[in-house]
């Protein structure tokens, strides 16, 4: 069988769902945990800078950073950009504006969004105040947004009544604290998600188009003429494309398996069950797949199985015995 | 550093700037450009002494994607290999370390990226500070905007030098002008492209027997910048400028530098780079298009290095200099310095 026409590509959605859980330094755990009781804390550096959100090191120096003061929950934006459409997961689901806030007694610039109602609202220079979440966990995000901020100036004290240190008002940021919370935080877990649309490449898509048709389409290498099903395009013997197509099996030889007695997650198969390696006839190398119709402890090196179709499926749901004698060892012994 | 053995690039290529290539799989995508400089060469993956990749899995969203890449090569029987989680100018720069040591005299340097397999500004947000920043879910956009209206707002720049960068890297329709995340325009930002390079090295008279004019590594380095965004000055990039010393891009007694291809993804960046290379006017700075025309993800940095040698081997130049970076806001900055014999 010769090149054929190329199918239509095919496509499918992706998602990638994976939940990180860290744990905290004691520099995280104090500023995490003070901005669920709503209190910002910065590191301060021997140079006498004060850095937030804090860094565990120096980051001029390396030297290791445990002195935390308190900032001002106010301070002045230092560069900004208007987002329009904000994407999922973003602190507002109405347009904002992107902002660093060097707050009040910090020396860096802490990144967050700024509640704005257009771009013509924002500019480098203006007073924001934080506008803390309702549900605070120990978390980047109980900020929830900044705002502007009417009637504060910069350096001057800025809280408002019921606000932690507002006993304090005249006291100049950066302001001492002890940076000790009961019940700190002491890891935090951060769900990711990423959706994509996967396509599996112009081989796999005549691989599978084939398999729809209950045909098993492998590839040529042009060099080596081993025949790749699964194809995947490339012989990785030789580096070169394969671009001629071979129809192999459907039937083949058990050349190893493996009973398995650990029932799956979300696999409907009672257990024990075959997993098996298959040399396809006419194949260069054997793909795997599930042996049925037959008890598990009869499954034997050589036996000659066949795919078994469900209706609708796209795929084999699973291979059984073709009924033929084994196969003779030497026929398989080079596909192992 | 400058090195101890004349190390060269010997033959480079690329696959078409500007393209979304989503039928094609990843190796589907390498193999033309492995073909092309193992063919340019008249070498055959055995008779390489090193192979060396760039990519990252978050791109597609699959977990050990370069695995498959590297059927493209003939990866069987083994060969010495190995993969950088980065742009292909790393990967290129691990080579040339393994070169340098005599383990091997020719190596095989090749990235890839199918960014168009999900939403790039997106994905990026993964690689930013886990703790700090990544909740806030910011996108590469966002983050180059924060950058440029810095730039802005210091008086480095101005949106008609922006809109001009922008243009000369490509054909602007009239959604040029079109807000992104302003300051930025879409015209600043670039497009979503997929594709893949190659690049052969070689050291000394393997160089000048593989081909008629070796672009020469006079120096290769690469530096950071701190990594909370909020410390760095953003309008400057201090780490690009330090690698571009240790490379020798200074080197008074070396001939003047003719061509320079930055990695800078938007047009602000750019700018910024041209200032913090300190490149006068006399520099021709990507005559490529650069990444603002074609933006490969994880090979746009490696295409860098292999335009810069282009330049020398093909074009005339003497001296050239090529950037790659990686990272929020120019976060990771690596400076090739290439040059072709006297002629």
């Amino acid at each position: 069988m010769t090149a054929s026409a190329q199918p239509a590509p095919l496509s499918a959605p992706l998602t990638v769902e994976f939940p990180f859980t860290r744990s905290l330094g004691p520099v995280q755990s104090a500023f995490l945990t003070g901005l669920r009781e709503r209190t910002v804390l910065g590191a301060r550096t021997a140079g006498g800078r004060v850095l937030v959100p804090p860094p565990e090191y120096d980051p001029g120096t390396a030297a290791e950073l445990r002195e935390l003061v308190e900032i001002a929950p106010a301070g002045t934006v230092t560069s900004w950009a208007w987002n329009p459409a904000p994407r999922r997961g973003q602190p507002l689901a109405a347009p904002f504006a992107w902002v660093l806030v060097r707050l009040d007694g910090a020396d860096s610039g802490l990144l967050h969004a700024l509640a704005a109602p257009g771009p013509e609202a924002v500019r480098t220079g203006a007073r924001v105040r934080i506008r803390w979440a309702g549900r605070r966990t120990g978390a980047v995000t109980d900020i929830a947004c900044f705002e502007p901020d009417t009637e504060s100036d910069a350096g001057s004290a800025g809280e408002r009544a019921g606000e932690p240190g507002a006993d304090r008002a005249d006291a100049p940021w950066p302001r001492p604290h002890a940076a000790a919370f009961a019940d700190p935080v002491t890891a935090v877990t951060l769900p990711a998600r990423l959706e994509y649309t996967h396509t599996p490449g112009r081989a796999q898509t005549r691989f599978l188009h084939a398999l729809a048709e209950r045909r098993i389409l492998g590839e040529r290498c042009p060099g080596c003429r081993k025949v790749y099903v699964p194809p995947r395009g490339a012989c990785p013997t030789c580096g070169v494309a394969t671009a001629e197509q071979a129809e192999v099996g459907p039937a083949g030889t058990v050349t190893t398996f493996c009973v398995v007695n650990i029932k799956a997650k979300n696999l409907d198969i009672e257990v024990p069950y075959v997993y098996a390696h298959i040399a396809l006839d006419g194949a260069g190398l054997a793909l795997h797949g599930r042996i049925g119709g037959i008890p598990y402890d009869e499954v034997r090196m050589g036996l000659r199985v066949e795919p078994v179709w469900t209706e609708g499926s796209r795929y084999p749901d699973h291979y059984r015995p073709t009924g033929e004698p084994d196969a003779d060892y030497d026929t398989y012994k080079d596909l192992l | 550093m400058s090195a101890a053995r004349d190390i060269a690039v010997v033959a480079y290529a690329r696959t078409a700037p500007g393209t979304v290539t989503g039928d094609l799989s990843e190796v589907e995508m390498v193999l033309p450009v492995l073909r092309e400089v193992l063919g340019a060469t008249g070498l055959t993956t055995d008779r390489v002494g090193f192979v060396c990749s760039g990519s990252c899995d978050y791109l597609a969203g699959r977990a050990f994607s370069f695995t498959m890449a590297l059927d493209g090569v003939g990866a069987w029987p083994p060969i010495a290999e190995s993969h950088v989680e980065t742009d292909g100018a790393w990967a290129l720069y691990e080579a040339w370390v393994k070169l340098l040591t005599g383990a091997a005299d020719t190596a095989l340097v090749y990235a890839w990226g199918k960014p168009s397999a999900g939403d790039l500004p997106e994905v990026l947000t993964r690689q930013l500070d886990p703790y700090y920043l990544a909740p806030l879910w910011p996108d590469s956009v966002s983050l180059a905007a924060l950058q440029a209206r810095a730039l802005l707002d210091a008086g480095v720049t101005d949106e008609r030098e922006l809109a001009a960068t922008a243009r000369r890297a490509r054909v602007g329709g009239p959604e040029a002008a079109e807000p992104a995340v302003l300051p930025l325009r879409r015209g600043d930002c670039p497009p979503v492209t997929d594709g893949a390079a190659a690049v052969l090295l070689a050291a000394g008279d393997t160089a000048r027997m593989l081909c008629e004019r070796p672009a020469w590594i006079r120096g290769i380095d690469h530096r950071t910048e701190p990594h909370a965004l909020g410390v760095r000055d953003l309008t400057d990039a201090p780490s690009a400028r330090l690698a571009a010393e240790r490379a020798g891009a200074y080197d008074p007694a070396a001939a003047p530098l003719e061509v320079a291809e930055l990695h800078a993804p938007f047009s602000s960046q750019e700018v910024l780079l041209r200032r913090a290379l300190r490149l006068g006017e006399g520099v021709c700075v990507n005559p490529s298009g650069g990444a603002l025309a074609a933006d490969p993800v994880m090979a746009t940095g490696l295409i860098r290095i292999g335009e810069a040698a282009e330049r020398v081997r093909h074009g005339g130049a003497r001296r050239a200099l090529a950037h790659a970076t990686s990272g929020p806001c120019l976060q990771q900055n690596l400076v090739a310095v290439l040059e072709g014999d006297p002629s």
